[in-house]
């Protein structure tokens, strides 16, 4: 397989320009004459699905929620990124560029992130005029706060649910579309296979979750903005319904994977109570702000916090990282925290350190802390049952975000012509590791501002054979959803879908979570087939196809998911060196911190499906870097 | 602990459901209210039993996803909380609990405690939007907003679109989610060229979806999760008494 990157040349600063200029367009009359299916209803599908629509292309929207709205983007709390230097600190989009090709360890391509710094303004241009609430000044201008430990202040928020509010004013601009008669909405429909004709993605095949109906939908061009994978973990902080169904669907039908093993763990979520527990919850990371992080110095001390002195608490990022503190990126405070717990020193239920407030109560007062975090502290006293106000909070790293994701040139189309992914489902903007409050800036970069552009340049320029239902390649996929959804009816055998969830999420989570080694990978990678296999014998899935069925919803993504995680582990395994996220046990430096080898590994790992029980193949896409050199992150 | 459950349970829409009776003796303190029912579920799987729809997502309490009615209260007894977010610590041992889905002409019953709430999509889809092509907008600084409005905008944008505020309504009525984006646009400098036209668009659809009136009870404002005040229906009101005057014309059209 050949991966084309179609990166423009020229000064980076005007590449993106200097492409759009070059890229065809399609006749504004022609336009009505183009189907285009987008998968998803997040960010990044709501807004290319308003987007194209408004440019007068007929869309079909898919979710497989009740509403559009309900789209996970929903639940991001932090806020979005965006290069404006409203603050006049210094901000720039050289900077956000620097800052985004730094955070992500020097595993994303130069020109596509610093097209995101350049159209992060008009996301916040556009989200205004929507509607966005977003935090203002007394004077009725735009508020900003620094987010995740950058050095100046272009995260733009609306309170705790930014996610919401943005997502919210991309529903809103999709069904006007709707109203419009522009695009047709499917909620609570799922699809579960692509289909490819002469090479190129023409259409998709659903089931609708009410009826149970397998359907079929042909077009001239399909997204997928489908979401993150990070539920293969089984407790994550995504929403249940969040899987990897679509992107690992068109992988089989020849979609590249790019690094798989890139996921992020968040430092700061509610740690786990017990068996039952279904997700994890974050707390904002704004949080680490204030609170100070520390656990007992002895190990299996079990005095209540309040009991142990001051001089026998271990803060133990101030003492490693004295310049950046408790404020130390993503990565680095997570896995800080599992050594401590692993060293016996965890409190709680064991997996847990604390983050306390009662410095910053002592200094800014109550009142204060309260107009600051209010609503994440009524958060915690909600799941935990402990007034945070009064108690340290415990917390503990969770699987939140996956860098990873179907591979994608420029134009942000995988390598089956016609197939393009957006937002999460993409690997491209964030490397080996993602700084806080860019995922909601690259999902509306993509949906509104690039794919709307780059989607016309295929159209303009592909012959596109018109295509029905009688074709094979259509049937095939058709009755191949028909057959598996059977399959898992016909087993009946003594375990829920679920169970085998929470078995392969442990798994992953034990070997291929927050740090990895190698005979862990090789254990995981020959116990997954087997876990695969006894699914496939004993799975138990009651009722028929024919109706609303959610443990047969569950048990298709499951099925994904057993398939999913061994690319995972294959893909960290052959990655011999630790970057960002993926930390490499063998590979760091002597006190403990990421060591990446650039000689070998600077490249996308973009792995090629070769059939069933077949090892897939490895393509590599060299990454170059002509403007951010490549240099050791160090926090101390 | 132990629970008494009485259960809503209906095929599809067109059987006749009935309430089912299950003990739960295995409810930890700890629990969300939606992990109970996960365990009671695996336990009815294990039994060859159908296992209980209800829709949730992301089970932080922003989707709008889940929600039932507890004992006759939507989403249960915790104020300004989703039933995905309420721990079983608020029950006690041998508490005995009625659980049904949304009652609503507007959101017919899909399958045991899930609803179709698509009517809500629907009243969006008529007008609850600024018109804003991407591309068209001017830098975000542009339009300052006080900072009040932007507040007062963001309450009401707090909607989550659970449906909760119907169903505690004797009357069934939507007033409650409509006021909340009449408001929540309404408030913005950005929202006005549109704002009259949208309230009489919004009120029509309301009425077309079979939801009932509104007669100022305030169950609504009670059960809302996100704690919505009555004063977003007030300001939808007002609005739509000043449209109705000022376009009486457009008005008319869309009663009929
Ligand atoms: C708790 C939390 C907080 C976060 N906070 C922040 C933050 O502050 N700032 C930030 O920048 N990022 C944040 N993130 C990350 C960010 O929210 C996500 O990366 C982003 O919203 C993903 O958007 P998306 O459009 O790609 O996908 P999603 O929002 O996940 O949407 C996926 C869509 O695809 C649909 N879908 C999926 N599979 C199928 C299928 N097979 N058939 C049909 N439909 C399907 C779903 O129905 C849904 O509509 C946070 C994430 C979490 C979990
Ligand atoms: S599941 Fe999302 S609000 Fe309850």
């Amino acid at each position: 397989m050949e991966l084309k990157s179609r990166i423009p040349s020229g000064p980076i600063e005007q590449r993106w320009e200097r492409h759009r200029f070059e890229m065809k367009l399609v006749n504004p009359a022609n336009k009505r004459k183009y189907n285009i299916i987008v998968v998803g209803s997040g960010l990044a599908g709501a807004s290319a699905s308003a987007s194209l629509a408004e440019l007068g292309y007929n869309v079909k929207c898919f979710c497989f929620q009740d509403s559009p709205r309900r789209a996970h983007s929903i639940a991001a709390q932090g806020g979005i990124n965006a290069a404006k230097n409203y603050q006049n600190d210094g901000d720039s989009i050289y900077r956000l560029f620097y800052d985004t090709v730094k955070g992500g360890d020097f595993r994303a391509r130069e020109s596509n992130v610093y097209r995101l710094a350049q159209i992060s303004l008009n996301i916040i241009d556009q989200c205004v005029a929507q509607g966005v609430p977003f935090a203002r000044e007394y004077g009725g201008t735009l508020t900003n706060r620094s987010f995740g430990g950058a050095q100046v202040s272009r995260t733009f928020y609306a309170r705790g649910q930014t996610g919401q509010q943005l997502l919210l004013g991309a529903y809103q601009a999709l069904l006007r579309q709707v109203g419009a008669g522009n695009v047709k909405m499917f909620s609570r429909t799922e699809m579960l296979d692509l289909i490819v004709i002469d090479g190129k993605a023409r259409g998709i095949v659903t089931r609708n979750l009410i009826t149970g109906k397998i359907d079929l939908h042909l077009a001239d061009a399909v997204v997928l903005g489908t979401g993150g994978y990070g539920n293969v973990f089984y407790l994550s902080t995504n929403a249940k319904g969040s899987n990897c169904t679509a992107i690992w669907r068109a992988y089989k039908r020849g979609a590249a994977f790019g690094n798989p093993c890139f996921t992020q763990i968040h430092p700061t979520c509610i740690p786990v109570t017990g068996d039952y527990q279904s997700k994890l919850t974050l707390m904002s990371e704004s949080l680490r702000n204030d609170g100070r992080i520390w656990v007992p110095k002895k190990r299996g001390d079990t005095r209540p916090p309040h009991q142990i002195p001051e001089e026998e608490r271990d803060y133990y990022l101030e003492r490693k990282y004295p310049s950046f503190g408790n404020l130390v990126p993503r990565d680095v405070a997570s896995r800080n925290a599992k050594a401590v717990c692993d060293e016996g020193r965890g409190v709680g239920s064991e997996l847990g350190v604390y983050l306390d407030f009662a410095d910053a109560i002592r200094r800014w007062g109550k009142q204060s802390i309260r107009e600051r975090y209010g609503n994440l502290f009524d958060m915690y006293e909600r799941i935990a049952g402990e007034n945070p106000y009064e108690v340290p909070m415990r917390i503990y790293p969770a699987i939140h975000y996956t860098m990873g994701g179907l591979w994608v040139d420029y134009n942000l189309m995988t390598t089956i012509p016609g197939l393009y992914a957006i937002g999460e489902a993409n690997f491209s903007d964030h490397g080996a590791n993602r700084l806080g409050a860019s995922a909601l800036m690259q999902g509306l970069a993509d949906g509104y501002f690039i794919l709307p552009y780059t989607i016309g340049d295929y159209l303009a320029s592909t012959k596109l054979e018109t295509v029905d239902a009688s074709h094979s390649a259509v049937r095939d996929a058709e009755t191949g959803v028909a057959r598996q959804t059977n399959r898992l009816l016909e087993i009946r055998g003594k375990r829920t879908a679920a169970s085998f969830h929470r078995e392969l999420g442990r798994l992953l989570w034990d070997e291929c979570g927050m740090s990895r080694n190698k005979p862990g990978l090789k254990k995981a990678l020959q116990r997954i087939p087997e876990l695969r296999e006894e699914f496939w014998k004993n799975v138990n899935v009651l009722g028929s196809g024919e109706e609303l069925n959610q443990a047969l919803e569950n048990a298709g993504r499951v099925a994904d998911f057993l398939e999913f995680g061994g690319l995972m582990c294959l893909d960290a395994l052959h990655r011999n060196e630790s970057c960002g996220g993926h930390f490499r046990e063998e590979h760091q430096t002597p006190d403990g911190e990421a060591l990446r080898d650039d000689t070998h590994f600077s490249y996308v790992a973009a792995w090629e499906y070769a059939g069933p029980g077949k090892a897939p193949a490895l393509n590599k896409e060299p990454l170059i870097f002509e403007y951010v050199h490549p240099a050791q992150r160090s926090y101390k | 602990m132990k629970l008494t459950l009485h259960i809503w349970r209906q095929k599809n829409p067109n059987h006749v459901g009935r309430m089912v009776l299950y003990e739960h003796n295995k409810v930890n303190r700890h629990m969300s209210f939606l992990e109970m029912l996960d365990v009671l579920n695996e336990e009815l799987i294990a039994k060859g039993e159908d296992p209980i729809a209800f829709d949730h997502d992301c089970r932080e309490g922003i989707c709008g996803s889940c929600g039932f009615m507890i004992n006759g209260v939507a989403h249960g007894p915790q104020r300004g909380t989703t039933v995905c977010q309420l721990h079983m610590r608020h029950f006690k041992d041998g508490d005995v609990l009625y659980l049904e889905p949304w009652r609503a002409r507007a959101f017919p019953v899909v399958k045991d405690l899930v609803v179709d709430r698509s009517a809500f999509d629907r009243i969006i889809t008529s007008g609850g939007f600024i018109s804003v092509p991407t591309g068209n907008a001017p830098d975000g600084n542009a339009i300052p907003v006080p900072k009040r409005n932007a507040d007062l905008a963001m309450d009401a944008a707090t909607c989550i679109g659970c449906g909760a505020c119907v169903a505690a309504c004797p009357n069934a009525a939507a007033a409650l989610f409509t006021g909340a984006k009449i408001t929540h646009l309404g408030l913005l400098p950005q929202g006005q060229p549109e704002r009259y036209q949208r309230v009489l668009n919004l009120v029509v659809q309301v009425k077309q979806e079979l939801f009932g009136s509104c007669t100022n009870i305030g169950e609504c404002e009670a059960v809302c999760p996100k704690e919505i005040k009555l004063e977003v229906i007030a300001r939808m009101n007002r609005d739509y008494l000043r449209a109705s005057w000022t376009r009486r014309g457009d008005a008319l059209r869309n009663e009929e």
